[in-house]
């Protein structure tokens, strides 16, 4: 069966570095991280990567007031997304377009804001906001979303752990092919910065990253790394049928052209390079693509002691005798975005089609011999003979391994 | 406490619940859902607004008596005149 070719029109983003492509790509050349100490409920100062784009931008107070994080940074998202795509949407079927966000939790941080404002009441739950269910159900990014850009399709959330960016684009990629939906919007988000429980949880594993300059906190693949630095954002796209898009002449950014998902069923949170090995071939191998067709691979890795080095491992198993793939990782710039990691780590390399660069891996003072895979770009970007192929991988607690293959455009 | 300031009052709720609302020109004997953008889950904060701020309690029976600024008036300054 000849399955639809798959393509990216629009791209919304906001990542701690920039408010949208274009400027989140120029900080990434620039070598400009943008991590920010903040004050965190019951723990203190934590480092973390921090969005300011305008939610008013797209959103009433009272939406915002009403609505969550995670919903307004997915609804700026979506909002810039469909703009960029030059899609005429006020006149297309809203019933034909699906929203498929990716999310790593949901609920965490409006369940702590209500325990903590009960705490000012003796703990009544009298007291407990009505808003508590709307605001925490699975599918709150999406529904807000919808609500906002009045898209009556099927929208709701893809649940993956850190891999659940790339998952959002997955299950678009599959929706638009089934022929579900006409345009998808998808990608992923998270507000994970707004839960204490997200930081002392990592503290309590030793994966919590501290450092004294905050820009210098992320630093995979660096002997001296020291863990994770949790950060918000978000990237939505939109995703269309070829014919589709060519029919109206839009702009391509790029062809999912391979993904695969599978799971390492061996730990909780200790990643499995055999897996993550597995899952990047037979990435490679829907895309009917040899290793050495990849330019990029962009990492998953995340500074953690361990999990850097398991991936690394993989990836130099895949990419062996692969003169012309660069390895980068983004991380260092925006930290953690845990479930907007995917999509928006694709984002940022995305416009290697036209620029030709590899943006680096940043804060690498002192290479882990461990990590010393070939063709690593550390701290300054460099230009590639040519970019016609790139592997994001995003990986997730609970052993969930993703990894999407985007060709550059060719008719 | 006078009913003029208990319709402040309402209003200093109102203007944290529905930010984008113009409020210098709310008419108190004119239901304020016809002239404000205000839905069930509005009034649901305003019950609780009163209940956490000021220790007042409506019953889900009398939400009723909240349609307008008069009513509220009517309805709560004895409450909030019976705390003190």
């Amino acid at each position: 069966m000849e399955l639809s070719r798959i393509v990216i029109t629009g791209v919304g983003l906001t990542s701690p570095n920039g408010n949208s492509l274009s400027e989140f790509r120029q900080n990434l050349l620039d070598g400009v991280a943008g991590i920010s100490r903040i004050e965190m409920r019951y723990m203190g100062e934590v480092l973390a990567g921090v969005c300011d784009f305008d939610p008013l931008r797209y959103q009433k107070k009272k939406e915002v007031r009403v609505g969550t994080r995670a919903g307004s940074i997915s609804i700026y998202c979506a909002q810039e997304a469909v703009k960029d795509s030059g899609l005429d949407f006020e006149n297309m079927s809203k019933d034909r377009v699906g929203i498929y966000v990716g999310i790593t939790e949901h609920g965490n941080v409006e369940t702590e804001n209500e325990i903590y404002n009960i705490s000012k009441f003796d703990y009544d739950t009298k007291y407990w906001t009505h808003h508590h269910n709307p605001r925490t159900v699975a599918n709150n990014p999406a529904g807000e979303t919808s609500l906002n850009l009045k898209i009556t399709g099927p929208s709701y959330t893809i649940g993956a752990a850190c891999a659940a960016g790339n998952m959002g684009l997955v299950h678009a990629l599959q929706m638009l092919r089934l022929g579900e939906v006409d345009v998808a919007i998808a990608g992923g988000v998270s507000e994970s910065i707004r839960s204490f429980g997200i930081f002392a949880g990592f503290k309590s594993q030793g994966a919590l990253a501290e450092h004294e300059d905050p820009n210098k906190a992320s630093r995979p693949f660096d002997l001296d790394r020291n863990g994770i630095v949790v950060s918000e954002g978000g990237a939505l796209y939109t995703l269309e049928r070829l014919e589709d898009a060519q029919a109206r002449g839009a702009k391509i950014y790029g062809e999912i052209a391979g993904y695969h998902v599978n799971s390492d069923a061996t730990d909780y949170v200790l990643p499995n390079p055999e897996r993550q090995a597995q899952c990047m071939r037979a990435a490679l191998k829907k895309a009917k693509m040899a290793a050495s067709d990849i330019h990029i691979v962009n990492t998953h890795a995340t500074a953690t002691p361990m999990g850097d080095v398991q991936e690394c491992r993989a990836i130099r198993e895949v990419f062996a005798d692969c003169p012309d793939t660069y390895v980068n990782n983004t991380k260092g710039f925006i930290g953690h975005s845990m479930g907007a990691a995917g999509a928006l780590e694709l984002a940022g390399n995305l416009p290697s089609f036209d620029d030709g660069m590899v943006h680096p891996s940043i804060n690498v003072d002192k290479l882990d011999p461990d990590c010393a895979i070939p063709n690593l770009v550390l701290n300054n970007p460099i230009k590639a003979k040519r970019v016609d192929a790139i592997l994001n991988n995003s990986f997730g607690m609970l052993g969930i391994n993703s990894a999407l293959i985007i060709r550059r455009f060719s008719d | 406490m006078s009913k003029d300031e208990c319709k402040q009052v309402v209003l200093d709720i109102i203007a944290e619940i529905a930010p984008d609302e113009e409020l210098s020109d709310v008419k108190p004997d004119v239901a304020l859902r016809e002239q404000l953008d205000l839905d069930s889950m509005d009034f649901l904060d305003i019950v609780m607004e009163l209940r956490k701020k000021h220790d007042i309690e409506v019953p889900e029976s009398e939400y009723g008596q909240l349609v307008s600024l008069d009513r509220c008036a009517e309805y709560l300054t004895p409450k909030f005149n019976a705390l003190v």
